[in-house]
């Protein structure tokens, strides 16, 4: 785990072609001081994983409009203020998959997990389960569901302390804790950095193990 | 008389019992909280990661680390909790959700629910929690216009927009009537302005009376 002292250090070395799950509903806790690093840091080709597709100008949207993302994973791309997605969507410049919201989360909890696939009953005969392996379990049908994982995952958290233990604010924690189990490499914007021992071990909620870099922004 | 979009609200708040854990969808089926009898202990859940979900924020109250599954700015009650998207979507699926509250652009006759695309082209899909409150909620009420603006019924043989999950609407309310529903079709329970004869004229689907 290290604490780095500016965001370029926190996103150092992401590669063309990364999936990069970013953390965020809307814009809490959309970790937008790591999204424009990794703007500055160039990495394109990207496949992007987020509840959401931007909003406005900022964050994932400016992502977008860098021309950095060849693919969308997101359940609900559609908003007042997502006009940058749109514009690149109509034109054709960016694939769009997407997936019902509970089961984008649990399939990142299925790889953070070590699962190697899963049956859900969500989309059970809608065009979003079309082609998938289905299966009736007690009576009930269910589709096959395999599990998401990232290269990279840029997360936003309220406080973090010098072992990567992470606290979150409110719904601000949205994705947080699950994405940060699901990427190879997790980095997190946190508002302070706190010494080891000042966050209390009963709240932690994303525990140091899954945390690979922090940064204050 | 026919029911307004608030008689319509208040009409969904009066079936919801005490106690119930309760998901509100975003729009129209939001306003059910301003019917909620005081006292009444249901406890909103927003699937984007919270129990105990207060009216929409106001001046001062304002939070950014605090929104709905709509993004509104709202507050929380006192017992309230917060937990992460897998966590709230387990809630659904395992069958700790009492009640969801749900808009539609059809409903067939046996419960399936189309309200997530309509499926033209230049649409951009968006299905957010829609599937996965339809099929985890123990019971799905839908609040929508029996008719849609061109006047065709939106209680329907068969959906034609592309589903959001199947045989899951256990009751519709509409500002013409409330109708329950199961495998055998569609039952009017309560009507409004109209007569049940009258209904039965105007919709494609089989009716029945309780």
């Amino acid at each position: 785990m290290i604490v780095c002292e500016t965001t370029d250090e926190a996103v150092a070395g992401v590669e063309d072609g990364s999936t990069v799950l970013i953390g965020g509903f809307g814009m809490a806790g959309m970790p937008v001081a790591l999204i424009d690093a990794l703007i500055r840091q160039g990495a394109t080709d990207l496949t992007v994983v987020s509840n959401n597709a931007g909003n406005g100008d900022t964050g994932l949207a400016a992502l977008l409009a860098a021309g950095r993302v060849r693919k969308m994973v997101c359940s609900f791309p559609r908003q007042s203020d997502s006009w940058v997605f749109d514009g690149l969507y109509r034109a054709g410049e960016i694939e769009l998959e997407v997936v019902p919201q509970g089961n984008l989360a649990e399939r990142m909890r299925a790889a953070g997990a070590g699962i190697g696939a899963f049956f859900c009953p969500t989309g059970v005969g809608t065009p979003l389960a079309e082609g998938r392996e289905e299966r009736e379990i007690d009576g009930r049908r269910y589709v096959l569901e395999h599990p998401i994982k990232g290269d990279l995952a840029l997360i936003g958290a309220h406080r973090a302390d010098r072992a990567g233990n992470l606290v979150y604010r409110k719904t601000a924690r949205n994705f947080g804790p699950v994405m940060a189990t699901a990427a190879t490499t997790v980095v997190a914007q946190v508002r302070e950095v706190v010494d080891i021992g000042a966050i209390d071990p009963e709240v932690v909620v994303t525990p140091g193990i899954y945390v690979d870099r922090v940064v204050a922004a | 008389m026919t029911l307004s979009k608030d008689e319509m609200a208040a009409l969904v708040a009066r079936d919801i019992p005490d106690g119930s854990f309760v998901n509100l969808g975003i729009g129209q089926p939001t306003t059910v909280a301003d019917h909620l009898r005081p006292g009444s202990g249901v406890v909103l859940h927003t699937e984007n990661g919270m129990l105990g979900m207060g009216p929409a924020a106001v001046g001062d109250q304002v939070d950014p680390d605090l929104t709905n599954a709509g993004k509104i700015p709202v507050t929380e009650l006192p017992g309230a909790s917060y937990f992460h998207h897998a966590d709230s979507f387990a809630m659904m699926r395992g069958g700790h959700l009492d009640v969801c509250v749900l808009g539609a652009f059809q409903v067939s006759a046996t419960g399936d629910l189309a309200n997530w695309h309509t499926g033209a082209a230049d649409a951009i899909p968006a299905v957010g929690g829609a599937m996965d409150l339809a099929i985890g909620a123990k019971q799905v009420l839908v609040m929508m216009t029996l008719f849609a603006k061109d006047g065709t019924p939106k209680l329907v043989p068969e959906c034609t927009y592309p589903l959001t999950g199947l045989a899951c609407v256990d009751r519709v309310y509409t500002d013409h009537a409330v109708f329950d529903l199961g495998p055998d079709g569609a039952v009017v329970t309560e009507t409004f302005g109209i007569t049940y004869d009258e209904l039965a004229d105007q919709l494609e689907v089989p009716l029945r009376r309780t």
